[in-house]
């Protein structure tokens, strides 16, 4: 049986390419595909101008005193306002959200050995759900606060589940869904005695409304580092599931492996959640969906689950905000709404045991 | 060569071996006997480092494990447990790879592959190589995992009952497996629950009750009926069994319609 492995990752690059450059031309405001793409060029090729004028300074003022540029411009500027400022960063911030939550999830279900287990499970949505609430009440920066509650959060866990240097997985994750539910709990009381609760419940729904030019650029470094150091740890992965023990006769330092991946892990999941509010299913249903096509080989599994996650975003968050004419749907919604069907279709399709 | 020196080890403040002393020479098939509970994993996991030892030292080559870093044991010892089932739904290529990872440092390269191949030729599995690991038999799996621990590179090879579970054409199958690597210079250790399979196989027996070694040496002196008295609490007969040219262990057992009335 030959895998599909290096051609799927191949197709799913090209996918998200034709999926970030197709949803920027769709919206509320109608331009076409070849304008929004023009303008994509152009942009990029602006930025990259900008950077070797950094390097080569007389070059670049040379092309720009000569209006060099590879397409003409036949838009208006309010239409390169709408892609490039305001519809770029949203598809972008979809993509890295996607991203980072599916291989987040791929991590936990990896490392956990647990096929109920997501980017979440360990109680880091319930910490960046607090910090968030309490954030609305008290009128301090939400992204801010959520990305620390979410850190907290993890940390607490960690600690709570070492014992003698060793962090047994059970008890890790028994302790993230008790410190998760207490979290839960202050969140509920917030939203009980607040008297604008409406803010928070959309927060928690999860959307990315508020996507920024500056919401990409933090939140790119973060998930971009750590789904490429993440990447690292796939051949541990690989042989910890054959069992803890197996794995530290071929020599693997798990619990080094452990907290690495869930540090990486933790880092990516806030620094998405910090922008995007509790997006759910992607980081659990992504991952196996990937599994089914690829196996459960992480080398391929992860940058598949990336770029699968990237895309599945990208869509749901176009649907979401052009289905309806006078409002945005919370994104959230909508990946259930898609997912959970699908996900039901491959599990009956399948007729085994999708996981372990 | 592998060498224990007065080791004692255990779980919190239980101590499961005292005071063990064990030699293993290149070419040597040594058996680990016991009744259940009497050590004899805790053993493998100390040689192994995952388990840490109280007191005592584990020489491996000359050098002690406590100046090793664990990538470096696994290049030396190779561990074959019980048969061991695996859900996921790897290629048996990709399973035997991982005997490769002590080695690995960042992707395969073609001589990990080269030895991979020749793991899965010694142990006769390499017509399942694009099988997945999840549809294999019993004996192929063992087998499989054979073929990891070969593509380690071992010096040593310890084995956990790497038969239980197994038909007696797999048992022969995997036993003389182990035997032709001993016999190309490899150490061998292995926990052993027949005793008739430890006599044919073994040169040194080591048999351990409660956390002591009560008896070392050939099968001969070691598998004697006051011996398997004392470590297993039943009456047996030995017998030389001249087909095979070595022991024969029986249980002294009274007709079974009595012991039922």
């Amino acid at each position: 049986m030959a895998k599909p492995g290096k051609s799927v990752i191949f197709i799913l690059a090209l996918l998200l390419i034709a999926a970030v450059i197709s949803n920027t031309a769709i919206g509320s405001t109608s331009i076409s595909l070849d304008v929004s793409a023009k303008i994509l060029v152009t942009k990029i090729f602006e930025s990259i101008l900008e950077m070797t004028g950094k390097i080569f300074p007389s070059v670049t003022a040379n092309m720009q005193a000569n209006g060099y540029y590879p397409v003409e411009k036949t838009w208006t500027d309010s239409q390169e306002v709408i892609i490039s400022d305001i519809r770029l960063p949203r598809v972008l911030l979809a993509a890295l959200v996607g991203a980072a939550l599916s291989t987040a999830g791929c991590a936990m279900q990896g490392l956990l050995k647990n096929p109920m287990a997501d980017p979440y499970i360990i109680g880091m949505s319930s910490g960046a759900a607090l910090g968030a609430s309490l954030a609305f009440v008290m009128l301090l920066p939400v992204q801010f606060l959520s990305f620390i509650g979410a850190v907290i959060t993890i940390f607490v866990v960690y600690n709570i589940s070492k014992i003698g240097g060793k962090v047994p997985v059970d008890t890790l994750l028994l302790s993230g869904i008790a410190v998760g539910s207490l979290l839960a709990a202050f969140t509920s009381l917030i939203i009980f005695i607040s008297h604008s609760p409406h803010q928070i419940i959309f927060w928690l729904m999860g959307g990315l409304w508020t996507a920024s030019w500056d919401k990409v650029k933090i939140t790119s470094v973060m998930i971009i580092f750590g789904i490429l150091v993440l990447y690292r740890f796939a051949w541990s992965l690989n042989v910890m599931l054959l069992g803890e023990e197996q794995a530290q006769y071929l020599g693997i330092n798990i619990e080094q492996v452990k907290r690495y991946v869930l540090v990486l892990s933790a880092l990516v999941t806030a620094a998405a959640v910090s922008v995007s509010g509790i997006i759910g299913f992607v980081g659990l249903i992504i991952p196996h969906i990937m599994r089914i096509i690829v196996g459960p080989d992480h080398r391929i599994l992860f940058p598949a689950s990336t770029l699968m996650g990237a895309v599945f975003l990208v869509l749901c968050d176009t649907f979401s905000r052009t289905i309806l004419d006078s409002v945005e749907l919370p994104v959230g919604i909508v990946t259930a709404m898609f997912g959970a069907p699908f996900f039901i279709y491959l599990l009956r399709k399948r007729r085994q045991s999708l996981y372990a | 060569m592998l060498e224990i020196r007065d080791l004692s080890a255990g779980y919190g403040h239980r101590h499961v071996l005292e005071q063990i002393s064990i030699k293993a020479s290149e070419g040597e098939v040594v058996g680990v006997i016991g009744p259940n509970g009497s050590g004899k994993t805790t053993l493998l996991k100390t040689i192994t480092k995952v388990l840490e030892p109280i007191s005592g030292t584990v020489l491996i080559d000359g050098t002690n494990i406590d100046e090793m870093q664990s990538t470096q044991i696994a290049k030396k010892v190779a561990v074959v447990s019980q048969v061991i089932s695996i859900n996921f739904e790897f290629t048996v290529e990709d399973i035997v790879l991982m005997g490769r990872t002590p080695y690995i440092k960042g992707s395969e390269t073609v001589e990990d592959i080269n030895i991979v191949r020749d793991a899965m030729e010694k142990t006769n599995t390499i017509f399942l190589k694009d099988r997945l690991i999840t549809q294999l038999s019993g004996g192929e799996l063992q087998r499989v995992i054979i073929a990891r621990a070969f593509a380690q590179n071992p010096k040593i090879l310890l084995l956990d009952e790497p038969t239980s579970h197994l038909d007696i054409t797999n048992q022969i199958d995997i036993l003389n497996l182990v035997k032709h690597a001993s016999r190309k210079g490899m150490v061998v250790v292995a926990v052993m629950h027949d005793l008739n399979l430890a006599a044919y196989y073994c040169d040194k027996i080591c048999l351990l009750r409660d956390g002591k070694l009560i008896s070392v040496g050939t099968p001969d002196q070691v598998l004697t009926p006051s011996n398997i008295e004392r470590a297993f609490n039943i009456a047996v007969e030995v017998i030389p069994n001249e087909i095979t040219n070595s022991l024969y262990v029986i249980p002294v057992l009274e007709p079974l319609h009595e012991t039922l009335h």
